[in-house]
Order: C-alpha cells, then sequence, then structure tokens
C-alpha cells in the first residue's frame, strides 16, 4: 500500500530525517512512536507531499507520488488527519465534511459516507449545523477524522490523535480508528502514546531523532526492554 | 432635501470604493497579502474601456465586457508572474513587490499611452427629479449602489454557496489543511485575483463616468480610498469591505458638504483612527482567538 524508500528530509542545514524506509501493508494499522522532536510529523507531512524531501522516494500502490503535488494525492487515496485536528473553525460541520469530499463527484458514494460518518460519530451529526470551532477538543479530533474519511481513503494518516484528549476520550478515539481499520481503510499513525498506539497496531517502527531504531509486531515491541524504558515508563 | 442628495451621492461614491474595496479584502483573505498594484488595474480597466469606446467606437456593455477580460488577464498574470514566486517569502518582500508592481504599472502605462489626460466619452449623464423638483438625483448613482448591491449579493451566495466558495473560504482560514482536503491552492488563489481584478474593471468604468479623465495615476487615489474602506470594515471580511466603502463615500462626501473640501480626506482618516483605536481589527473584521 504505502512504501517508504531512503527518506532524506531536511530543513536548511538540519536534517529531520536521515533516511528512513518502511512500509504499510493493505489493511494494517502501523504506527510510528517516538518522543518530541524524533521527525515523525515530518515523516507525515512528506509522504502527503506537504514537504519535499531531500532524496528517497514515497510509493502509493507501486506509483512514486514524491513528485506528486499535494492536493493531487488525495485524490489517490492518502487522507491525512493533521497534528492539532485543524478543522475549519469558521465553518460548520457539515461544511468541513464536505471539504473532506472536494476532489469527488460522485454524489451518491459522498452522501453513504456521510452517512457512514455520522453512524461512527454520533455526536458529529447531533452538531452537524455547527461551527466547527466551537466544538470541544474531542469532538473537533472527531471532525478531522469524519472529514479525512470523506475522501474515501485507501490509506488514512493519522498525527497525534490523541493530544490533548482525556484519558477517556483516547480510548474512546482508539476504538474507532481500529473500527475505521475494520472497514478497510488502512492506518499509519503516528502517536506520543506509544501505550495506546502498540495496544491496536500490527506493526510498529520506532522513530528517534530522524532514524528508525526499532521495528516489529505491536505485542513485540511493547513488550521490549528498550521501548518499555524510553516510552512506557519503565 | 440637500443632506438627503448628499447622501445619495455619498452612497453612489461609496460604492464605487465598496467595489474596489471588495477586491483588496478577498485577495488579502485569502493571499494574506496586500495587492497595492489594485488601483493600477482599476487604471489599466480604464484605458481598455477608453480605447474600446473612442477608438473602436463599441458601446458601453462591450467597453466594459472588455475591460474586464484585460483586468482579469492582467490580475491573474500579475499574480503568477509577480507574487507566486514569493508565495513562502516574507510578507515585507511580498508588499515591496507589489509596490514595485504598481510603479511598474504606472509606468507602463505612461509608455503606451502618454502621460497626458484623456477624457472618457460621457456616460449615464442625466438625473432624474423627485419630490416635485426638488430632490435631483442622477442615473449614475443610481446605478452605482444597484450594480455594488448586485456584486455584493453575488458575490456571499457564491462565497457562501458554491464549492469554489467553499473552498476559498478553507483557503483563507488554513492553507496547509486545505492542500490535505486536495484543493488546489494555487488555482483558488487565481480565481481569487480574477474575482478582484475583474471587478476593478467595473469600479473603472463607474469611476470614469464620475470623473471622466484617464491618466497613468488615474487608480493611485481611489486605490488608497478603497484600501482604506477595506481596513475600515475589517479586511479580509467581505460585509466588511461593503460597509466600510459606503461609510467612506458617504463621510468624504458630508465632510465635503459640511465642513471644508480641503480637509474631507483628513476627516475620512481621522474616522479611520479613531474606529481603529476602538476596533483594532475594522468593523466587522474577525477577533483572532487562538483556541490552544
Amino acid at each position: 500500500m504505502l512504501k517508504v524508500e531512503n527518506l532524506v528530509v531536511r530543513y536548511g542545514m538540519i536534517e529531520a530525517i536521515k533516511n528512513i524506509s518502511f512500509e504499510v501493508n493493505d489493511g494494517e494499522i502501523v504506527t510510528l512512536i517516538g518522543a518530541n522532536g524524533a521527525g515523525k510529523t515530518t515523516t507525515m507531512q512528506t509522504i502527503s507531499g506537504l514537504l519535499k524531501p531531500a532524496s528517497g522516494a514515497v510509493y502509493l500502490d507501486g506509483t512514486d507520488i514524491t513528485k506528486v503535488a499535494p492536493h493531487k494525492i488525495v485524490s489517490m487515496g492518502l487522507a491525512q488527519v493533521p497534528e492539532g485536528r485543524r478543522v475549519f473553525a469558521q465553518q460548520t460541520v457539515m461544511e468541513n465534511l464536505e471539504l473532506g469530499a472536494y476532489y469527488r463527484k460522485d454524489k451518491e458514494g459522498i452522501e453513504a459516507d456521510m452517512k457512514n460518518v455520522f453512524e461512527l460519530f454520533p455526536r458529529l451529526e447531533e452538531r452537524k449545523a455547527q461551527l466547527a470551532g466551537t466544538l470541544s477538543g474531542g469532538e473537533q479530533q472527531m471532525l478531522a477524522m469524519g472529514r479525512a474519511l470523506m475522501a474515501k481513503p485507501k490509506i488514512m494518516l493519522m498525527d497525534e490523535p490523541s493530544m490533548g484528549l482525556s484519558p477517556l476520550l483516547v480510548k474512546e478515539i482508539f476504538r474507532i480508528i481500529r473500527n475505521i481499520n475494520k472497514q478497510g481503510t488502512t492506518v499509519l499513525l503516528v502517536e506520543q502514546n506509544a501505550k495506546m498506539a502498540l495496544g491496536i497496531a500490527d506493526r510498529a517502527y520506532v522513530l528517534e531523532t530522524g532514524k528508525i531504531t526499532l521495528e516489529g509486531t505491536g505485542t513485540e515491541l511493547a513488550a521490549s526492554e528498550q521501548v518499555r524504558k524510553a516510552y512506557l515508563g519503565g | 432635501m440637500a443632506f438627503l442628495s448628499y447622501l445619495i451621492s455619498g452612497l453612489g461614491l461609496g460604492s464605487v470604493y465598496a467595489i474596489i474595496a471588495l477586491g483588496y479584502s478577498m485577495v488579502y483573505g485569502i493571499a494574506k497579502m496586500l495587492n497595492f498594484a489594485h488601483g493600477d488595474i482599476i487604471m489599466a480597466g480604464a484605458f481598455a474601456a477608453f480605447f474600446a469606446m473612442t477608438a473602436a467606437g463599441m458601446p458601453l456593455i462591450v467597453a466594459a465586457l472588455i475591460s474586464m477580460a484585460v483586468c482579469t488577464l492582467l490580475g491573474v498574470t500579475i499574480e503568477r508572474l509577480a507574487y507566486k514566486p514569493l508565495r513562502n517569502a516574507s510578507s515585507l518582500s511580498v508588499l515591496i513587490t507589489a509596490i514595485g508592481v504598481s510603479y511598474f504599472l504606472q509606468n507602463a502605462a505612461q509608455l503606451l499611452f502618454g502621460s497626458d489626460t484623456k477624457i472618457f466619452p460621457a456616460v449615464l449623464s442625466g438625473s432624474f427629479s423627485l419630490f416635485s423638483g426638488a430632490l435631483s438625483v442622477s442615473y449614475l448613482s443610481v446605478v452605482t449602489i444597484v450594480i455594488c448591491l448586485v456584486i455584493m449579493g453575488g458575490l456571499t451566495l457564491f462565497i457562501n454557496k458554491t464549492k469554489t466558495g467553499k473552498a476559498m473560504r478553507a483557503c483563507s482560514e488554513d492553507k496547509g489543511a486545505a492542500v490535505l482536503m486536495g484543493i488546489n491552492v494555487n488555482r483558488i488563489i487565481s480565481i481569487t485575483f480574477a474575482i478582484g481584478s475583474g471587478l476593478a474593471a467595473i469600479a473603472a468604468i463607474l469611476l470614469c463616468a464620475t470623473y471622466p479623465s484617464v491618466y497613468p495615476t488615474l487608480g493611485s487615489m481611489p486605490g488608497i480610498r478603497a484600501f482604506t474602506a477595506a481596513v475600515f470594515g475589517g479586511i479580509g471580511s467581505i460585509p466588511g469591505a461593503f460597509l466600510g466603502g459606503l461609510l467612506l463615500g458617504v463621510i468624504e462626501t458630508m465632510a465635503k458638504a459640511y465642513i471644508s473640501t480641503q480637509l474631507s480626506d483628513a476627516i475620512v482618516f481621522a474616522v479611520l483612527i479613531i474606529v481603529l483605536l476602538i476596533r483594532p481589527t475594522g468593523l466587522l473584521g474577525r477577533k483572532v482567538s487562538v483556541k490552544v
């Protein structure tokens, strides 16, 4: 589904991503865990085309998308839930969801997906006429996820969906991520909350200052001494 | 009765400011830049309409359409050549570039058409009386106000109801997130410049119908006044540009009528300063609230 090969990303002189390679197979939940500043968001933004790498390549279903404009990558089946949610605060919940389906022309498909989003997130349906900026943090996260689903993605990238949410809401969000995955969407998840992420991931990679230092199944990494010490609080 | 007559001509003048201010405000709202060459696009529109009517002998409506086409093309080209390469540059570089483009257009016009003032053919002249002759209203004022209302209504519908309009609002809020929705931000910015410049052509003709002289720096003063109107109403806000334009026109006309012609500009800017002291984001400007 998604393959990242020898990716190097620089901000001026600083090398943020130092030659990483990983892949996400069809139907998987793969997580990238790591501390603040490890390069998780940079990796995400490079995959979705917002940043251009110094070298290396990103393949989506075998197609090289490294040089494709970011707005076109969306229509190729890759949607991103950005860090910090970034919903359109001045537009209604409904309008936000419609923007998620911006590139699509299949009216019936859009309607069906809208119904599905409202089933996944009943709260959004209750608040569909409300301005997105008036939603709570958890609701905004749900809206950001629903909006990405409206693009009918084959693979969904999620950047820190648990950020700033209460433990109860974090559980809820992770339950929904698993549901989205069961409906057939492949998921690449970036998280600081390693415990929760490893709990639902099929496979995981540990990113440390721009390098992948460990990889394995979610259960393997959760049991690994190194990960327990660094990310799971002993 | 005199008051009513001043009010109507003030609203007429204000409508022209509003149409120009809409261009400033939309471009600012989406591209986050002050396009100081906007006034000179008005000038280009005035020349286009002037030549279409005098040299080619076309009727006003055709000349207006040609002028709109010229301005739209000019606006989009300027954006593509001068502003697009600076998309990630500091706002100061963009501002200086815009001022440069403004001088470039003025000098190019001087080179091409000469610096002498050309007389715009009389259009929409005449007036009608109300209240058995006590109040005389020029057709031009009425036409200008009606056109401004139609534009305002049309733009509001466009921004709120169409897919492109919604994409514009999304770009104005968060371009990065808009890209992730599959919105081609560069295309949206081009459309914004096209609309703003097309409106500048309409303003050019209404302006030349009021003050029938065409010269290379003709856009400067109306441009600056309309920019003031946009700030007055809250830059980036479409209803703000409308309200700011109308108020500015009325204040200017009233100041000229009742206080002093020489002081009218000073009075207009004094009002602007007071408004900005009380409401720094302008009358209808959005409060910038950051949610953490």
